[in-house]
């Protein structure tokens, strides 16, 4: 088998493949630098709890509706938001922490949906809300993808410097009287859409992957914020194309393909990559005059 | 004579438990004020009552028409995450959040004003090096690099000279100094007494309640400093409702 065969054919023959390619790169866009910034805001399970959260919210929607997008997404975003939103306010009204808050609503949330699908639903339907379909993707879920990615580009370039002085120094903000609460709220309403457009296509169980992994391993790649952003979205769009094409060839489930070529990556990295990696450590270059 | 912060028994805490203990008083405009005192005896708390986070429990606080972005406001460091990947001009130049707030795009005047300000602070050709390769005492210079461009009437520092060596700590009392000599107001908490009585011509102890607030020369005696450390006691959780102040 020659190279085209192996790397590019399956996509001009197959429709279901494209539009999963398309659906990937969407999601690399999106998730990207919210996954770099959520590694900088020291909130990488925050994602992990989020995208459980949307479970009851789609499976209700799954109730009322059958298997439609919109009203799965649209339940799946709304559990998130209500799960963020509750978390928050008790972090900031009490004494407890975020990372407990978001942990004590997220299971929660996790509880209810699978109690609501499990007993309203076949195990057919729980799969599918688990592990998602990259592979029928239909053009209604493409364009929710991509109308994801694309909104949350505009949205972080409007409020990214808020965004990262609320992160790197809060009490700065403050101080000048700037939005910290406002910047920190859509931010999380930016995570939880990202996951929704994820877990139709990875599923609910792996939706954060392609936002954390990539993100986990650009640390070893880069050093700014937008080289960090940037480096996170293209190894998330690698890792989605090779997975698609591991899944296709080895006749794998998509999603965990996906997501294991990404994890990859990251054992790769952690080893090899130039920037504070184990090869770095045990190879250190010369140092220079000044 | 003006004034910037007028406190009429004001008490601030947490949890009803008073940390700054009915303090009457005010800082005068152009004023250079030390705040000094033991540990746990509200210094801190103080400050963050003056810039407004801090609600008082009792009593008033005013602001004489200040508005909050007259106010520069140093925490102590342990607030700010060190290894971020941010570079040292790009904190600078949030000095300027005044004039470009979360959207403006930055002038070749305010970039320039930026380079200008690290050079006062000894920092000339650091701009492009990320702020997790500096010092702690480089660090704080960023800081106070910053703080020049917020170019703020009154400045409130949180231990600015804590954990960093004496050349950076002399060099950055002189952009303090400096200040308070275009009549801008100063307070500082401190610990250094000889720093203090060097370059500070008010002071005020604290020990959870004032002890004496004044001149220096004539705040900082032994009786006064004997008496803080006496009086600086830990809270206690089973403590009689206060029957002091107009409640």
């Amino acid at each position: 088998m020659d190279a085209h065969a192996a790397l590019i054919q399956p996509f001009v023959e197959f429709g279901f493949m494209r539009r999963a390619l398309v659906a990937c790169l969407a999601l690399s866009v999106g998730s990207g630098p919210v996954g770099v910034l959520l590694v900088l805001r020291r909130m990488s399970l925050v994602g992990d709890a989020l995208s459980h959260a949307v479970l009851p919210g789609a499976a209700i929607g799954f109730m009322i509706a059958g298997l439609s997008l919109v009203v799965m997404s649209l339940g799946g975003f709304i559990a998130g938001l209500v799960v963020a939103t509750l978390s928050g306010v008790v972090a900031r009204v009490t004494p407890q922490r975020e990372d407990a808050s978001f942990a004590a609503f997220y299971l929660i949330s996790l509880a209810l949906g699978v109690l609501i699908v499990s007993t309203r639903g076949s195990n057919v339907d729980l799969m599918h809300v688990l592990f998602g379909t990259i592979l029928a993707v239909d053009d209604a879920s493409l364009l929710l993808v991509v109308s994801i990615a694309t909104l949350t580009l505009f949205t972080l370039a409007v409020i990214g410097r808020g965004l990262i002085v609320e992160c790197f120094d809060p009490g700065f903000l403050r101080a000048v009287g700037g939005p910290g609460a406002v910047v920190h709220f859509v931010f999380l309403t930016l995570v939880v859409m990202n996951l929704v457009a994820g877990f139709h296509a990875l599923g609910t169980l792996m939706a954060v992957g392609l936002m954390m992994l990539p993100a986990a391993v650009a640390r070893f790649w880069a050093g700014e914020v937008a080289t960090l952003a940037a480096a996170s979205s293209a190894i998330a769009f690698a890792s989605g194309y090779a997975g698609l094409l591991l899944s296709y060839h080895a006749d794998l489930p998509s999603g965990p393909a996906i997501i294991l070529v990404a994890g990859g990556v990251y054992m790769v990295s952690v080893v090899a990559g130039p920037r504070g990696s184990l090869w770095a450590r045990v190879m250190p270059r010369q140092h220079l005059e000044a | 004579m003006t004034v910037v912060f007028s406190l009429h028994d004001v008490t601030l805490g947490y949890d009803r438990h008073p940390a700054v203990h009915h303090l009457t008083g005010s800082f005068a405009t152009g004023s250079l004020t030390a705040v000094v005192g033991p540990n746990g005896s509200g210094k801190s708390t103080l400050l963050k009552g003056l810039i407004g986070h801090l609600p008082p429990l009792e009593g008033r606080l005013e602001r004489n028409g200040l508005r909050h972005s007259d106010i520069a406001y140093l925490p102590q460091q342990a607030e700010i995450d060190r290894s971020f990947p941010i570079s040292v001009i790009d904190t600078v130049l949030l000095g300027h959040w005044r004039t470009i707030g979360m959207f403006r795009s930055v002038t070749r005047a305010q970039w320039r004003k930026a380079e200008g300000a690290l050079r006062a602070v000894g920092l000339d050709g650091f701009g492009r090096r990320p702020i997790a390769s500096l010092s702690a005492g480089q660090f704080q210079r960023v800081l106070f690099a910053r703080m020049l461009l917020q170019n703020c009437p009154v400045i409130l520092l949180d231990e600015p000279f804590t954990a960093i060596d004496a050349k950076t700590a002399a060099d950055l009392m002189r952009v303090v100094v400096g200040w308070h000599g275009e009549g801008r107001t100063v307070v500082a908490v401190l610990h250094d007494l000889e720093q203090v009585r060097e370059n500070f011509p008010d002071t005020l102890v604290m020990a959870r309640e004032p002890v004496a607030w004044g001149a220096t020369a004539e705040v900082l005696r032994a009786e006064h400093l004997f008496k803080a450390r006496q009086m600086a006691e830990a809270w206690d959780d089973r403590a009689e409702v206060c029957r002091r102040g107009g409640g």
